[in-house]
């Protein structure tokens, strides 16, 4: 009986996270005032850093394009009423993947290459996705717990690796060796000056286009297909999904390999368009941003494309701040992404009440009539 | 709040109701509800689903606070905002689902909130004593050491009421009471407040069920829409009058049907036997066949296996013993899942619709492929076929009646009977051999059930087969060709429907005859 008045769709999609956006920094400029410095120029050399200068707008969609990918897989993952906390340890193994094509393949030509590291890079993230996917299925072992655990298993491993097996002999750093340029992502600005276009050199690379493709990808693929179907099916109602045939077990390991897949494809942006290297920790947290960006844009790819570069600038506009405020340090970009995550995820609906009482009150009359 | 003694020339109100109005957003769940209740009398409260029967009740026992209005107890006004206040003024409320906790004794259950004390031995002691007096008082024997998991219905909800009386409740409300009793122990049950009647409790009675109002009430309220429309004697009315004041429109309380012809058998059940989850055997052995041309009611009184079976029939559960033969194969053996089912045509409307039979989340048109999503009609290529998705959403909508017809709209927001139409609506319109139903008309309105009950004797008449799952007899009564009763997990009858009465019913649904009733 109590159909709670609901937020137009406009307002749930854009208003909100927007409200729920200017809420985070505002507390943010209350707390850069309490350490002495000047909120108004803290935000202003934030932006400034974030997208004044080509140099800056290639670093904020650089890092925007990692967001994007362990964006997506939270999102998949969540449609199938999975909580994917593993994009961290997803992306890790990922990476690995497709370093090895790399590493293996040096002398291949680019084109042949990249669709082997792609196949790389999803092949071991899903496989990492996999298990933990299966042991929901047909164990029941909670997803949460179990991806997590797997996080810690994949660094443990991947530094095993780094430090035993794929280290470059004679150095001291856990590193393999770089990858052939050959196999390097294109440039952005190597792509524009092609066409006639100038840029700064910055890491943006070839991997925003496949970032951009797999928003795509999966928004056709989610509300598009079948599959998709099925997927948000067992994701809403586990009942209706057996009423219906579907089975979850199945649904659960697709869902969560899709999902790592999608994780694993970071490594395309960061290690085969930026460090050209396996390296410890290359995910660098870029798993958990994940969860973060997905919360703010609400599970839908075009909303995790706008939170991803939001994110992105973030990052990079926050270590411009840094830079400049000597009385801010680092920590001061993780405080102003968790008051996002704060106000977008946890406090969404303190704001939801009131905007639905403001809109309800602006639009009733002419609803009414219809 | 100024207090208004207003005793009225007869007998004074026990409980009234001034100008109750509550909305819920756009929803106008109570317009203006005024009515009273006399001291000592069974009051009805009848309405269709979606009338705005709960939300007054709610509103008496403190759970929604009405936008504005008055209760009067016994002539006082009182504001209730809590059921604390509620219990408080002597308010007792029954809801239709227990609130037993299923692994306490009677006694502690009773006691559960009212312990009086940190230690729980003196408040025990006293509450037994109490409570023989009011057992013997009002004829409500329960045995205060059982523990309430091990009771039959029928006792858990002596519990219930015997919980309301000992926290002093003079009024007593109860939410569809006997959904879940047999015919014979809903006699029992009526029997029982007639006993607290002539002790001076007042009851009101929340009911759709119009034979339950004309057999036990002295006055009765209908309401329709949020608003009351009606208040009248119960003797000075018929079921009839009462349906036609519910719905707004002449109804037809049963639907016209010309005699089945039955013909092959279609679908078969051999030695079925079905385990719930935690390993219970809900169907102990199944034997029947479902043949052309006729509907096959089960009747039972809820969770005596009638769930597992139908969902064993549909697929969603695996027996654990038995066949079901089913256009030449054995379902059981071949592992169908519902899909496949579903492609042989084996259609399946489920008894919990919100829960099972629809996804709440998805639009309408999004539900009407639920099960069928994999049909080439509706797919191109790798992708959905929307424009095809939508047109055949739009064309069932117009069949059947449905609205608003609004494909994209969120099935959450039609009522409940539009829901079930869209739900027949894909599950008859893919021309299926057997449909299997349960609960067609739960939660559905008058008006909505006479268009369903049509359906489903049109099929019949195509020619196919249909089982009907139901726990409300009339509808057994009145759809069904063949009736097979069942009582703690076996088809403990079955009866013609020209030798069916409501009596030989309700005797086997109790396990009378050679049934094991738990």
């Amino acid at each position: 009986m109590s159909t709670a008045k609901q937020l137009p769709r406009w307002a749930d999609l854009i208003l909100l996270p927007l409200v729920g956006l200017a809420a985070a920094l505002l507390l943010s400029a209350g707390i850069i005032a309490l350490l002495g410095e000047s909120p108004t120029q803290a935000m202003k050399l934030m932006v400034d850093g974030a997208f004044g200068s080509q140099d800056s707008i290639g670093y904020s969609l650089f890092y925007a394009t990692n967001f994007i990918f362990t964006g997506l897989a939270v999102a998949v993952a969540f449609h199938a009423g999975l909580f994917n906390i593993g994009g961290e340890g997803q992306a890790y193994i990922g990476g690995l993947g497709s370093g090895l094509v790399c590493l293996w393949l040096g002398n291949w030509p680019f084109w042949a290459v990249l669709p082997i590291a792609i196949a790389g890079g999803a092949g071991f993230g899903a496989a990492w996705a996999f298990l933990p996917g299966w042991l929901q299925a047909k164990r029941g072992s909670h997803i949460v717990i179990t991806t997590i655990m797997f996080n810690f298993i994949a660094s443990a491993l991947m530094t095993y690796l780094l430090v035993n097996v794929l280290i470059k002999p004679g150095q001291q750093s856990p590193e393999t060796r770089e990858f052939a340029s050959g196999t390097w992502m294109p440039f952005a600005h190597e792509m524009l000056a092609r066409v006639g276009l100038n840029f700064t050199s910055t890491p943006l690379n070839f991997a925003f286009v496949l970032a951009v493709l797999a928003s795509i990808f999966v928004w056709l693929f989610i509300w598009r297909t079948r599959w998709g179907y099925a997927l948000r099916v067992v994701g809403q109602s586990h009942d209706a999904a057996v009423y219906a045939g579907i089975s979850p077990a199945r649904i659960t390991i697709m869902a969560m390999s899709l999902s790592g897949a999608l994780a694993g494809c970071l490594g395309l942006n960061e290690l085969m368009g930026s460090q050209h290297r396996v390296l410890i920790d290359f995910p660098g947290g870029a798993g958990f941003v994940g969860i973060a960006v997905a919360l703010m844009g609400r599970n839908h790819p075009l909303g995790i494309f706008l939170a991803a570069v939001l994110f992105g600038a973030l990052y990079q506009g926050g270590s411009q701040l840094t830079f400049d405020m000597p009385r801010i340090n680092r920590d001061m970009v993780v405080v102003i992404q968790g008051l996002v995550i704060l106000s977008c995820g946890a406090l969404e609906n303190m704001f939801r009440q009131p905007l639905t009482v403001l809109i309800g009150r602006r639009s009733v009359s002419p609803a009414r009539k219809s | 709040m100024a207090v208004e003694p207003r005793q009225s020339s007869t007998k004074a109100a026990a409980l009234e109701l001034r100008g109750i109005d509550k909305r819920f957003g756009p929803v106008h769940a109570n317009r203006s509800i005024s009515f009273s209740v006399a001291a000592g009398s069974i009051h009805g409260l009848i309405g269709e689903n979606g009338a705005g029967k709960s939300t007054v009740m709610n509103i008496v026992y403190g759970f929604h606070r009405a936008d504005s209005g008055q209760i009067f107890v016994n002539g006082q006004a009182v504001e209730i905002h809590s059921p604390q206040q509620a219990i408080a003024a002597g308010i007792g409320m029954v809801h239709q689902h227990f609130m037993l906790v299923e692994n306490f004794t009677v006694l502690e259950n009773v006691v559960l909130g009212v312990e009086g004390g940190a230690l729980l031995a003196g408040g025990l002691a006293k509450a037994r004593a109490d409570l023989t007096q009011l057992g013997s008082d009002y004829g409500l024997d329960v045995p205060l050491d059982a523990v309430v998991g091990d009771l039959p219905v029928g006792l858990q909800q002596r519990v219930e009421i015997l919980k309301a009386l000992y926290r002093g409740a003079a009024i007593l409300i109860l939410d569809e009471p006997t959904a879940v009793l047999t015919p014979q122990e809903a006699d029992q049950f009526f029997r029982m407040l007639a006993r607290l009647r002539e002790q001076g409790k007042t009851v009101l009675l929340v009911t759709h069920k119009l034979r339950e109002i004309m057999a036990i009430t002295d006055r009765v309220t209908v309401m329709r829409q949020g608003a009351v429309v009606a208040e009248v004697e119960t003797k000075s009315t018929s079921p009839r009058e009462l349906a036609e004041k519910m719905v707004g429109r002449a109804v037809l309380l049963n639907v016209e049907k010309g005699p089945a012809k039955p013909g092959v058998a279609l679908l078969s059940v051999n030695g079925l036997e079905v385990r719930d989850d935690r390993g219970v055997a809900r169907v102990k052995h199944a034997d029947f066949e479902i043949r052309s041309g006729e509907i096959v009611g089960i009747a039972g009184v809820a969770g005596n296996g009638q769930s597992e079976l139908l969902e064993a029939l549909s697929g969603m559960r695996t027996p654990s013993r038995g066949g079901i033969m089913f256009s030449g194969y054995d379902l059981v053996a071949e592992k169908f899942d519902p899909r496949a089912r579903r492609a042989l045509g084996l259609a399946h409307v489920p008894e919990d619709r919100l829960r099972v039979g629809v996804v709440t989340g998805f639009a309408a048109r999004a539900n009407l492929i639920l099960g069928y999503q994999d049909r080439p009609a509706f797919n191109r290529g790798w992708f959905f076929n929307d424009q095809a998705i939508t047109a055949d959403c739009a064309q069932k909508m117009s069949t059947y009646d449905v609205r608003p017809p609004i494909p994209d709209l969120r099935i959450s927001a039609f009522s409940g009977g539009n829901q079930q139409k869209l739900v027949i609506a894909r599950e008859v319109d893919c021309d299926p051999k057997v449909l299997l139903v349960g609960q067609p008309t739960r939660g559905v309105d008058i008006g909505a059930i006479e268009f369903i009950h049509r359906r489903l004797v049109a099929l019949r008449d195509a020619g196919k087969g249909v089982l009907l799952v139901s726990v409300e007899l009339d509808e057994i009564l009145g759809l069904a060709d063949r009736i097979l009763v069942m009582a703690g997990g076996e088809i403990v009858g079955e009866l013609t429907r020209a030798e069916a009465t409501e009596e030989k019913i309700g005797l086997l649904m109790a396990g009378v005859k050679g049934g094991t009733h738990e």
